[in-house]
């Protein structure tokens, strides 16, 4: 078959590949993605397990050593026939977390520490680079099968070309559809949708060359295993340590594989599909393996002595002259290395572009996680990643050569990411596992992995030196790479595995057991370990796994800020917006004045990690999250909440104490002063009675009339003194007085108070002591009541001041737009505890000091003053009783 | 919080399901032992018949996979988590 026809077949197929990711992602963003959401999609895109070294490596694998290729098949199965131990909690928690890597996955386990994900991050790309490699190799290997096969019609590109196309396509296919969007959940589905084409491709290719070799070369099953069991080969027979340990192997592979977790767990759409992948997986499984022994075995009898098993898939059908055959089978080959490599590719980008290239920018330019679009960045920085992990892959190709056999690299790749295996499953299955466990298990088993197997792989001398490899490190002999500690008799991929995994499990456990996990880690162990048990999940992390939605943003706002607060914000933010009710859409000005809202109450790192929690800019988050750890300052944070909350409740049942205490006396006084009005009514009413009706008798001398005709009229007006103080005080307090402004003297208005309040007691003889020149002050006010207010304090000093020379000061200032006027004399002052009660109505003081008054003159004072939009108090600490006055020098109309 | 006392053909149902968990559970165990067991087989057994015993184990791994996952499948939410 011409060679540019191989060219042009390729080329169209890739075309088709391109066009399908181009209409998914069309119609995905259009939301028509009912095909996509289907269980099948799903189980073939899982089939990115079976790489090109499936394809063409499984049957190089079976030609050498017999049945030993099902391991790497049968454990996935084993792993996803069981998907009710693992596979199902680690689905749960990528989607309630919103994980988007296996990275991602250990680095949130164990408290957000971006350490584990650099760890994680490393050890993938270190695994995965030859895995990429391999790829590569295996696709200019099928190409230059067919160039050699092929009249020379067109020169083969050289090797490195060829690698450096493909390589190229591929990064551009990558980014294209890899990074078109930044998508909270990092899925791609015009990606996976070409991956599950790809899949129907490869598996229909391997089946066609199995049918056609089965059917058309060996003579039908039945003979084709009769061969099988007659071929005497010493490789074939199991061997029993290597079976064992690639069944662990692949199973512990299949779950921590980057690419796997990619399509298995971050891609998922539904949580149901796992149950029907968990046999239809397998199903497929089965029928990629079917056909690789009897192919191997036709390989072996029909072809030329010394030509590669590895590409048997290929050369069989060409050997044959199936041309058309041999294309598909190019085709299928050609399938599973472009996907494997795609997903892998997109898989380690995210890893390395958010635990190591944004972190690294957003520590380089702190600014930038705090204002500007990080999305253009986290885009940028995963194109780059997508190229360097590719540009990686293709030098490792370039400088190894291509010549180890497929099948070793895999196992090599695979035995690296178990190293993952021990901080995955304890950290979803143990809650005391922590990040020093982890991370100590991790690095340990990655050191160990790569001293015994990764490096020994360059072959003696390239990277560890064939005296090492001898005689040990630092020629101690139980430091000899492939016989750690003196166990000789293992094969080398078993003893790497072996002791790895021993040293990686050691160094978590001891890590884990003798460390003390910080608050995060604790609350995302206790996430993982019970991922299913809802009510935990919803008490300790309700907005971990919400969607960005207004609502559960309000939800937590709520249970920072308290509940009217957070409704207040949420609808002025809405207000703000134009939009009516209560949940405003999620801008990023309402989000950071959320998040300053929220930083008041939890700090700023926590309410920013909130928020961008519950917002999805998870990719993001890594760095902020680190400084979220330290939850002790939140804790004492909130115990000083506790107590300003504390002291706050102790002050206001101490008002309300004192409220309480003055209601009782002032209910006692009431009770006193009525049977005090009452006397006073009853008293005046009384002689009045008794005068009418000694007039009325009528037989009285005329100067006794107009005598007790005097009496009788001085009692009546008693009696209407104390009805007009009554009537003035409840019109005073009710704010309907009417006021008479104009402009007054203050010394002319104290001269009018003195004048009228010497009626009072005039036996007394009071020396009143004035400064006339701070009098001189012009008042805009009610003189009148102004100057009653003064006659009541004035007569009251003059009633009450018990000492034997009274003496009444009258002080005056000016102070700010106020007029202040304080009385004071020399007595002995008002008790402590009666000053509260004195401006009260109906309140006297002691009965014994008695002056006629019904207990009104106070209230009526402050009820004036309240009006005359002043304040009368009383002025403790002078030398007697003091009382300021208060009065504004211009007082405006009330409206 | 505790459900209230379910009626028993309910309860049987709900048992079913959680024999079924079980028997899924216990799935990845039977395999693994079976396909460990060519392993103490004599050298004298060809690889062709150990090919068709592999098989064979692996499409009834697949079958009874296939019949639990439906039952498993169902939406747990009327069944509390994990108890008997």
């Amino acid at each position: 078959m011409p060679f540019n026809v191989l060219v042009l077949t390729c080329l169209a197929y890739v075309a088709f590949l391109f066009l399908v990711a181009f209409v998914v992602e069309r119609r995905a963003s259009r939301g028509e993605m009912r095909f996509l959401r289907s269980p099948l999609v799903y189980t073939l895109s899982l089939s990115i397990y079976c790489t090109a070294w499936t394809f063409y490596g499984a049957v190089g694998s079976a030609a050498r050593t017999g049945l030993e290729f099902l391991t790497i098949y049968l454990g996935p199965t084993l792993v996803f026939v069981g998907w009710w131990w693992v596979l199902r909690k680690l689905l749960r928690i990528g989607r309630r977390q919103r994980v988007t890597s296996i990275a991602d996955l250990i680095s949130s386990r164990y408290g957000k520490s971006n350490l584990l994900g650099v760890i994680v991050t490393v050890i993938a790309v270190v695994a995965a680079t030859p895995y990429i490699a391999l790829q590569l190799q295996s696709v200019t290997l099928s190409f230059s099968v067919f160039a050699q096969s092929s009249p020379a019609t067109w020169a083969m590109p050289d090797r490195d070309a060829t690698a450096i196309w493909v390589a190229a396509g591929l990064a551009l296919f990558t980014i294209l559809f890899g990074t078109r969007n930044l998508d909270a959940k990092e899925q791609h589905h015009g990606i996976v949708m070409a991956i599950a084409v790809e899949a129907v491709v490869k598996l229909v290719a391997l089946l066609a060359v199995g049918i056609f070799v089965v059917w058309g070369l060996g003579g039908g099953p039945v003979a084709m295993i009769s061969r099988i069991e007659t071929y005497a080969d010493p490789n074939w027979a199991i061997q029993p340590g290597r079976w064992g340990g690639l069944i662990f192997l692949s199973a512990a592979a299949v779950i921590t594989l980057p690419r796997m977790f990619q399509v298995l767990v971050v891609e998922n759409v539904e949580e149901g599909h796992l149950a029907r992948a968990s046999w239809a997986f397998p199903t497929y499984l089965f029928l990629i393996s079917l056909f690789i022994l009897p192919i191997a075995m036709i390989g072996l009898e029909r072809m030329p002595a010394g030509s590669n098993p590895d590409m048997m898939v290929l050369t069989l059908p060409l050997h044959e002259g199936q041309g058309g055959l041999a294309l598909l089978a190019f085709l299928g080959g050609f399938s599973s290395a472009t996907s494997m490599v795609i997903v892998e590719t997109i898989a380690l980008a995210t890893m390395v572009s958010n635990h190591i290239l944004m972190p690294a920018w957003l520590w380089l330019r702190p600014q930038a996680a705090h204002s500007g679009d990080l999305r253009g960045a986290i885009l940028l920085a995963r194109r780059f990643s997508i190229i360097g992990v590719l540009a990686l892959g293709l030098e490792y190709f370039r400088l190894s050569g291509g010549s180890a056999a497929l099948a070793a690299i895999g196992q090599i790749a695979f035995a690296g990411m178990a190293q993952v295996l021990p901080a995955l499953l304890g950290g979803i299955f143990w809650r005391g596992g922590t990040k020093l466990g982890a991370s100590l298990g991790l690095s340990i088993g990655f050191a160990t992995w790569g001293f015994t197997l990764f490096l020994p792989s360059f072959g003696a001398g390239a990277a560890i030196s064939a005296d090492v490899l001898q005689h040990g490190l630092f020629d101690l002999s139980w430091l000899r790479p492939q016989a750690l500690f003196g166990t000789e008799g293992m094969d080398p991929l078993n003893h790497a595995i072996f002791w790895s995994l021993a040293l990686n499990i050691a160094g978590y456990a001891a890590g884990s057991l003798l460390s003390f996990p910080d608050p995060v880690e604790r609350i995302q162990g206790a996430a993982f370990v019970n991922a299913f048990d809802d009510e935990l999940q919803a008490e300790r992390l309700g907005w971990t796994h919400g969607q960005a939605e207004p609502e559960a943003l309000m939800n937590m706002a709520q249970r920072i800020l308290g509940d009217e607060a957070a409704i207040s914000f949420f609808e002025a933010e809405a207000r703000a917006q134009g939009k009516a009710g209560f949940l405003p859409d999620l801008t990023p000005r309402f989000l950071a004045g959320l998040e300053r809202h929220l930083a008041g109450s939890v700090g700023a790192a926590t309410a920013h990690a909130m928020i961008s929690q519950l917002f999805g800019r998870a990719t993001v988050t890594v760095e902020d999250l680190m400084a979220v750890a330290n939850e002790t300052a939140q804790i004492m944070e909130y115990s000083a909440r506790l107590e300003e909350q504390q002291g706050e409740l102790s002050r206001t049942a101490r008002q309300l104490r004192e409220v309480n205490e003055k209601l009782t006396q002032l209910s006692v006084q009431k009770d006193a002063f009525l049977s005090q009005i009452s006397h006073e009514l009853r008293t005046p009413m009384t002689s009045i009675r008794a005068f009418s009706e000694i007039l009325a008798e009528g037989d009285l001398p005329g100067p006794r009339v107009a005598e007790y005709g005097q009496i009788i009229h001085a009692e009546a007006k008693r009696l209407t003194r104390l009805l007009d103080d009554l009537l003035d005080l409840s019109v005073l307090e009710n704010g309907a007085v009417q006021l008479d402004l104009g402009l007054a003297h203050l010394g002319q208005m104290i001269d009018r108070a003195l004048a009228s309040a010497s009626q009072t007691r005039p036996e007394r003889n009071f020396d009143i002591q004035r400064d006339y020149t701070s009098e001189e002050i012009f008042l805009r006010t009610d003189a009148d009541r102004l100057v009653q207010v003064f006659i009541n304090l004035i007569s009251n000093a003059r009633k009450y001041c018990d000492a034997v020379d009274p003496v009444l000061r009258i002080a005056v200032r000016q102070k700010g737009g106020r007029v202040v006027v304080d009385f004071i004399d020399n007595g002995g002052g008002i008790a402590k505890e009666a000053r509260g009660l004195i401006f009260e109505k109906f309140s006297r003081l002691t009965d014994a000091a008695r002056a006629g008054g019904a207990g009104l003159g106070l209230a009526i004072c402050r009820e004036i003053m309240a009006n005359l939009g002043g304040t009368v108090t009383y002025l403790p600490g002078q030398s007697g009783a003091a009382f300021r006055v208060s009065v504004p020098l211009r007082m405006e109309k009330p409206l | 919080m505790r459900r209230p006392r379910a009626p028993l053909f309910l309860a049987r149902a709900v048992y079913r399901q959680r024999r079924l968990r079980d028997a899924a559970r216990l799935l990845p165990l039977v395999g693994f032992f079976l396909l460990m067991l060519p392993l103490m087989w004599s050298d004298t057994a060809g690889a062709g018949h150990t090919a068709v015993y592999v098989f064979g184990v692996w499409a009834l791994l697949i079958g009874l996979a296939a019949y639990v996952a439906p039952g498993l499948a169902q939406p747990e939410a009327d069944t509390p988590p994990e108890d008997v």
